[in-house]
């Protein structure tokens, strides 16, 4: 396995407080990576800089992209890095509201990006629509319902399915199942899973529930005050934590 | 101070204002479809009355021009009427109804059916100037969007249309792109329209009085309407005859004419009508 995505050194400051201390991070090609941590540890702040929607004040991240050649993301040129937001990479809200255009119907949302990188033809376009909203388990008779009459799971689902049709390479998460029922949530889960096995993504994703980082992560980083204090395969990291906080993380999650 | 010719700079506007609208008008002319930000001024006239056009006008006349206002496609109705009156006044250029006799055509809504020549300036009274804007309310953004082309949301307005109508169903305001480069709101004329900008002799130019934005198509340029290979672009009209000329090959306005609800059929260009008429 190769390496797709390298971080090295991220600081990222908020007046005096470190979001992110001297973080590296490496994601390898196929992989899940879980970031856990409590609310304002810094993980959001990681994946946005990650993403290249916030600038860090230091470190290197360079991105493997698809013809191979290793991309300094601080320095890639706005049209490139935004083209690459919509055909390599994919982002994951936690509030698909933030990710879909609410007044646009489902098909239009998810033909959003087939039209952006040069799609013209409208059967082409509504065929590919019907097939992935298919695939994230949206009756495709709800094609041209507006995303605001769908319920929370569904709307999420949309906006896989939106971000997913460009075949990207690379998708951050952010709390994808964040405000949905257990039930939704696990089928939800479900369906990221398969399509991540399915078309070989690699994934970083921002989760506070450590059900879903066993779930999905191949392996974990713990965060505490915008430092990584654990890193390891998830098992290991859950049912042997060594870092203290760790070993709090894991002994806190509510038995039923 | 008792002359009152002298009490009004020409055209209205002072010379400062003229310089910086022309300034506007040359970049805008340089940059096919880009929109220009200009320091609109107020006008003796309300916002959606056409300020834009009537500065953009204003910046343009000279005293030999000849000025032609229409609303609609007509010279005679409320908008028109203001306009060309008002230039009367502050201008004191002459003015006319006849389309091939005019250097200066303001216009709001209409292209004349008339081909234009090269001597002639058109002028069009512009709403909102952004074509994404329904799409996309950030201008920070959008203007992002234009500087990089990312136009893909356009077309997720068509399919919109087609996806609920099962055709292009906007009908109006219809986007194109200029000079293979911009995406540009040709303002709420007609889709009839759409295809008599493209190649067009005469320059265009598009004003936003409330919106502070000038843009243009310069003589000869191409511009070409946005569509899908499935679901080409159609420059429609209303099926019928005029009934007062006879025309079938022109933009048609429905008039109810009487209170048990009767509609006629008849051309919008009111000049144009009349010349085929005698």
């Amino acid at each position: 396995m190769e390496q797709i995505l390298k971080a090295k050194a991220i600081n990222k400051k908020f007046g005096d407080v470190y979001a992110c201390n001297n973080l590296s991070i490496e994601l390898y090609t196929g992989e899940v990576v879980g970031i856990v941590g409590e609310s304002g540890s810094g993980k959001s702040t990681l994946l946005n800089c990650l993403s290249g929607s916030l600038v860090p004040d230091g470190g290197n991240i360079t991105y493997l992209d698809r013809d191979n050649n290793w991309l300094d993301l601080l320095s890639l040129p706005e049209p490139r890095k935004r083209n690459l937001l919509r055909t390599e990479w994919a982002f994951v809200h936690q509030n698909p509201r933030d990710g879909l255009r609410m007044a646009v119907s489902a098909g239009g949302n998810i033909g959003e990006r087939l039209m952006a990188i040069g799609y013209r033809n409208y059967s082409q376009i509504r065929a590919e629509a019907t097939e992935w909203i298919e695939k994230v388990e949206i009756d495709a008779i709800r094609l041209d319902d507006k995303p605001s009459i769908f319920s929370g799971g569904m709307q999420q689902r949309l906006q896989i399915a939106k971000n997913l049709i460009t075949k990207p390479r690379l998708i951050f998460m952010d709390e994808p199942t964040g405000g949905l029922d257990v039930s939704v949530q696990a089928r939800l889960l479900d369906l990221i899973r398969s399509l991540v096995r399915e078309l070989g993504l690699s994934v970083i994703i921002v989760t506070h529930d450590l059900a879903v980082a066993r779930f999905m992560a191949n392996r974990l980083i713990v965060m505490k005050n915008g430092k990584i204090v654990e890193t390891g395969l998830t098992d290991q990291v859950l049912d042997d934590p060594q870092h203290s906080y760790t070993q709090l993380l894991v002994s806190s999650i509510l038995k039923v | 101070m008792s002359n009152s010719e002298e009490d009004f700079n020409f055209a209205y506007l002072d010379e400062q204002t003229k310089r910086m609208i022309r300034r506007a008008l040359i970049k805008a002319i340089c940059i096919p479809g880009y929109q220009v930000p200009f320091a609109s001024r107020e006008m003796p006239m309300p916002y959606g009355w056409g300020t834009g056009g009537v500065q953009v006008t204003a910046a343009c006349l000279q005293e030999t021009d000849v000025l032609k206002v229409i609303d609609q496609g007509s010279d005679d109705t409320t908008n028109a009427v203001s306009i060309r009156k008002f230039f009367e006044r502050v201008a004191g250029v002459k003015t006319t109804e006849n389309t091939g006799k005019a250097s200066v055509i303001q216009t709001r809504h209409r292209i004349p059916e008339q081909v234009l020549s090269e001597d002639q300036i058109l002028v069009y009274q512009v709403p909102i100037p952004e074509p994404l804007r329904f799409l996309e309310p950030r201008e920070t953004e959008t203007r992002v969007m234009h500087a990089l082309e990312e136009y893909g949301l356009m077309h997720v307005k068509l399919y919109e249309d087609i996806s609920i109508n099962g055709e292009i169903s906007t009908a109006y305001a219809y986007p194109v792109k200029v000079n293979d480069r911009y995406i540009m709101d040709p303002s709420p004329t007609p889709k009839f329209d759409n295809p008599k900008m493209n190649f067009c002799s005469a320059i265009q130019l598009f004003g936003a009085g409330r919106e502070q934005r000038i843009y243009a198509v310069p003589p000869y340029t191409k511009v070409i309407s946005l569509d899908f290979e499935d679901y080409p672009f159609e420059a429609s009209r209303a099926e019928k005859t005029c009934e007062i000329c006879g025309a079938t090959n022109t933009y048609l306005d429905e008039v109810v004419i009487d209170d048990k609800g009767t509609r006629m059929f008849s051309c919008s260009d009111s000049d144009y009508c009349n010349s085929q008429k005698s």
